[in-house]
């Protein structure tokens, strides 16, 4: 097991070095000049530089050295926790991001649980109702939320609950209320994928044999499906659900511009209008180390929830 | 033996055979557990019901064993299903009554239901191997049972080790910490035996509880559960596909087909005095009934036959896994050096042209590893391995590959060796497309040759293997692997996945096959019953070594080694030849008695059926006789 996990650590420390150096390369084969950017984000105009002046700062950021000895000064200061400045505002990126990055992951750790809950319950529902109507209204439902652009919906519950109910704030950080809004669009297109995932297969496990053990034993319906159904049907859905907490940062960006919230999204968002070099690079490499470790905590929940995996591990 | 007369006579009485219920009623006082009357179950399919189970009548009075007997489909396990109110989707009772405990359960709530099963009812399911849920400890799902009976959390634990002991699972306070992944095909039965135990139930219902096991293992849980049975005085209702499994452990015997009951009474009645040809049908297909219960080998001389492949002194070594075996049994005897795995310990088998090889061995014994050797997929650690005298042993894949014409392989599961997604006529041409052999018009001609060889209709050829029975797809199987014409087909239990009526037909075809063509066979079973009918040599496996082996006539008769000899006792069929003798002597004082009536019987059946009757009488009784001898 030992040997399993230090091969998937060294794994993903091999995807986050891949994901770094591909983000690097691509930002910077785009048309921009870092130093342009940086002289009209502090309000100079690049015209009135002599090309000596113009020489000089480029030898202060070390944008004169070769493209290789850039890579490896930013990846070694990335290694560090070292990002380097902000192109277009004049602090460092890792401040910015120190600055944002709590707001998306209370925002994230809001709706992780409702996109489960969503998810799990709805699919739950749909396999256990017998009456047949509400049965294939859950099984529908989820088609419904995943066809649903997330600006849409996000547009759609701010019309409802803060403008003509008043419940809840549109916009802001502030409180824990102005979180509802935000947390509930985010958590919808995937807990709306979730539920498809598992209803189906609650499908298939329920006509599993060992169901029919269960049954036979007498158990309720409802045990059944709790005890030995769910944990069975949910493996399929841990590995959607890496997925889904993977692109936390990808979601934030559309639910932080609908709801004007702070944070990582809106930071990217402008990061990247501003072709803000090393603010992107950072956070690629944030979504890159969500991403893996997410994955990571997926593979070790499946040897927990299955032990057939935690044996084939222990051969592997 | 009181008892016995008395059921004898209620079952000679004609009207009492009509009316199951009354006749348990005559057995014993108290009123059947189960009742079933008229019973109708259907399957609903694109707005119809399709008839499952038509008009079954049947009974099971408390201690008693009644065995159902049919083939799949025939609607056994439907009927199994509906008194427990447990139909797979779709399932609906169209018609009759089922009284569980003398209570009408027809059409009740599932909350009804619920509080029979398990409690008063309890099913012991098909397929040990998928039975049990792979993601909970055993104990937990053996507490859930007894759990049912408002047991207390904290004492259900010593009710879970009792329950794990008295099915006959060893360790049991290791074996409840255990997923179901970590025990063998027989632990697994145990532990759904124990499930149904544990809630104390008045009726087990054992579907089909052993077919997928090995015979030793079958004979022994089946002796298990007979015991248990007598022990608490449970009901039992066994669902088999065999009706030696039937005759040897049920006070009555029922036999299903098509969804109806064609016969019901004593397995002495079914099997000396069958009046359904059907019947007559399954005495006839059961290895051991159509030999009085001898396992009696088909060939008893062997002519002289060139070598065509041999194994000599092959021995193989598997790496164990680092961390520690912790598959606790099975297949984990004779590791000899560290951490490996002894599979196969100086073995030497000759398979002759034209002639069979039956290997025979529980699972786990290193018979599937010699097969894999045998076909150059496996290197051996030891040994030499030769193929028309040449030695194949090192041979790369690409020097094996043009050999590969000379020896093909049939699977042990017809389901899941056909590519779903192909026509027959495209299974049955890919070794032809594979090596390059003719063109489209000659293959399509080969295929049908085939396809009749293997008597599947030319029709068959535009189907998918969905379309096909098991009987079916297995006729496939083999005729792609005669597609080349090899020298050698390497069978790997190529019956036990079919229901004993069905294996008959294979078995047949597959004899008949080799007079016609002349293929030897490298035959692999757990079953002697089977290799006895087709080969020539035997050679038993144990523990990845050759215990014995020779010509089939003297293996299967003068067996040498204890092992053989246990092999051959656990074929099914023989426990009802040896209650006969008993009973034989206790009733009639010459065994001849019970031929003589049963001849008498079959005047009145039609001309071809009264020949299988009366051979069968008579060699039951015969055998009686040399049992009463020794």
């Amino acid at each position: 097991m030992l040997r399993y996990l230090a091969g998937r650590f060294a794994q993903a420390l091999v995807v986050l070095w891949a994901a770094y150096t591909v983000a690097f390369v691509i930002l910077h084969v785009l048309p921009s000049d870092p130093v342009t950017l940086q002289l009209s984000a502090s309000g100079a105009d690049i015209g009135t530089l002599t090309p000596a002046q113009l020489h000089l700062l480029e030898a202060r950021y070390g944008l004169d050295d070769s493209i290789l000895v850039q890579y490896f000064r930013a990846l070694g200061g990335a290694l560090h926790g070292d990002f380097g400045m902000s192109l277009t505002q004049n602090v460092s990126v890792s401040s910015l991001i120190a600055d944002k990055l709590p707001d998306t992951l209370l925002l994230s750790a809001v709706a992780i649980p409702i996109t489960l809950l969503f998810g799990v319950g709805i699919a739950f529902l749909a396999i256990y109702v017998q009456w047949r109507p509400a049965r294939v209204l859950l099984a529908r439902l989820p088609a419904v939320g995943v066809s649903l652009p997330q600006f849409f919906v996000g547009l759609l519950l701010i019309q409802v609950f803060a403008f003509s109910l008043s419940w809840l704030p549109a916009t802001g950080n502030s409180g824990a209320d102005s979180l509802v809004l935000p947390a509930v669009t985010m958590a919808l297109p995937g807990g709306a994928m979730l539920a498809q995932l598992l209803t189906r297969s609650l499908a298939d496990t329920w006509g599993e044999p060992y169901i029919l053990t269960a049954r036979a034993k007498g158990l309720s319906r409802w045990a059944t499906q709790l005890r030995h159904a769910l944990r069975n049907a949910s493996l399929p859905a841990l590995t959607l659900l890496g997925v889904i907490v993977g692109y936390t940062v990808t979601n934030a960006v559309v639910v932080e511009a609908v709801f004007s919230r702070n944070g990582i999204g809106q930071l990217a968002q402008q990061a990247v209008l501003g072709q803000d070099v090393p603010v992107v690079q950072a956070i690629v490499l944030i979504g890159a180390v969500l991403f893996v470790s997410v994955n990571l905590l997926v593979d070790l929940l499946y040897s927990l929830l299955d032990p057939r995996v935690a044996s084939a591990a222990r051969v592997a | 033996m009181t008892e016995t007369t008395e059921r004898d006579a209620a079952t000679a009485d004609p009207t009492a055979t009509a009316d199951p219920t009354v006749r348990a009623a005559a057995v014993d006082d108290e009123r059947p557990l189960i009742a079933l009357s008229g019973l109708c179950v259907g399957y609903r399919s694109r707005g119809r019901v399709v008839p499952a189970v038509a008009d079954v009548d049947l009974a099971v009075a408390p201690g008693e064993t009644v065995a159902v007997v049919g083939e799949s489909g025939s609607g056994k396990t439907t009927t199994a299903h509906a008194i427990l109110g447990l139909l797979p989707a779709g399932g609906v009772v169209t018609g009759g009554r089922i009284e569980v405990a003398g209570r009408d359960v027809t059409g009740a709530p599932d909350r009804v239901l619920r509080g029979l099963r398990g409690t008063t009812v309890a099913l012991i399911p098909q397929d040990p191997m998928v039975g049990l849920n792979p993601t909970m400890r055993v104990g937990a799902q053996v507490a859930e049972a007894v759990r049912r009976r408002g047991v207390d959390r904290r004492l259900a634990r010593a009710e879970v080790l009792e329950a794990l002991e008295r099915a006959g699972v060893d360790r049991p306070a290791v074996r409840a910490r255990q997923y179901p992944n970590h025990l063998s095909g027989g632990l697994r039965q145990r532990v759904l035996i124990a499930i149904a135990i544990a809630g104390h139930p008045r009726l087990i219902v054992a579907d089909e509880p052993t077919s997928a096991l090995d015979v030793t293992v079958q004979r022994r849980i089946l002796d298990h559960l007979a015991g248990l049975v007598r022990d608490t005085g449970t009901s039992l209702m066994i669902i088999t596909h065999d009706l030696g499994v039937a005759a040897d452990r049920a006070d009555r015997v029922i036999v299903m087909r098509r969804g109806r009951v064609v016969e019901q009474g004593t397995p002495a009645d079914i099997l000396l005095r069958p009046r359904d040809p059907y019947t007559r049908h399954l005495i006839d297909v059961a290895p051991a009934l159509s030999h009085a219960g001898h396992v009696v080998p088909r060939f008893t001389t062997v002519p002289p036959a060139p070598e065509l492949l041999r194994l000599d002194g092959v021995g193989k070594d598997f790496r164990l896994p680092r961390g520690g075996s912790e598959s606790g049994d099975g297949g984990g005897d004779g590791g000899a050096g560290n951490r490996t795995l002894r599979a196969l310990d100086d073995v030497s088998l000759t398979v002759r042209a034209g002639q069979t090889l039956g290997l025979v061995g529980e699972s786990g014994s290193g018979k599937t590893t010699a097969l894999r050797i045998a076909m150059g997929l496996e290197r051996p650690t030891r040994g030499r391995v030769y193929l028309d005298g040449e030695d194949i042993t090192d041979a790369s894949w690409s020097r094996l590959r043009p050999l590969r014409r000379r020896f093909q392989l049939v699977h042990q599961n017809p389901y899941s060796s056909l590519d779903p997604r192909f026509t027959v006529a495209q299974c049955v041409a890919e070794p032809l497309v594979s090596f390059r052999v003719g063109d489209r018009a000659t293959r399509a001609a080969r295929v049908r040759e085939l396809l009749d060889q293997v008597a599947l209709p030319a029709s068959y050829a535009e189907r998918r293997p969905a379309e096909l029975s098991g009987g079916q797809r297995q006729r496939v199987a083999i005729a792609r692997a005669l597609a080349l014409e090899p020298a050698l087909v390497l069978l790997d239990e190529p019956v036990s996945a079919l229901d004993v009526s069905v294996q008959d037909q294979i078995l047949t075809l597959l004899l008949r096959l080799q007079r016609e063509l002349g293929v030897a066979y490298f035959f692999i079973a757990h079953d002697l019953a089977v290799v006895a009918q087709l080969a020539h040599h035997v050679a038993v496996l144990h523990g990845g070594r050759i215990v014995e082996s020779g010509p089939a006539a003297t293996v299967l008769t003068a067996p040498a080694r204890e092992h053989t000899r246990e092999l051959l006792g656990a074929v099914p069929g023989q426990r009802f030849a040896a209650q006969l003798a008993r009973s034989d002597s206790a009733h009639t004082a010459d065994g001849a008695t019970i031929a003589a009536a049963a001849a008498a019987d079959a005047d009145d059946a039609d001309a071809g059926a009264t020949g299988t009757a009366t051979a069968t009488a008579a060699g039951l009784t015969a055998a009686a006789a040399r049992r009463e001898d020794s």
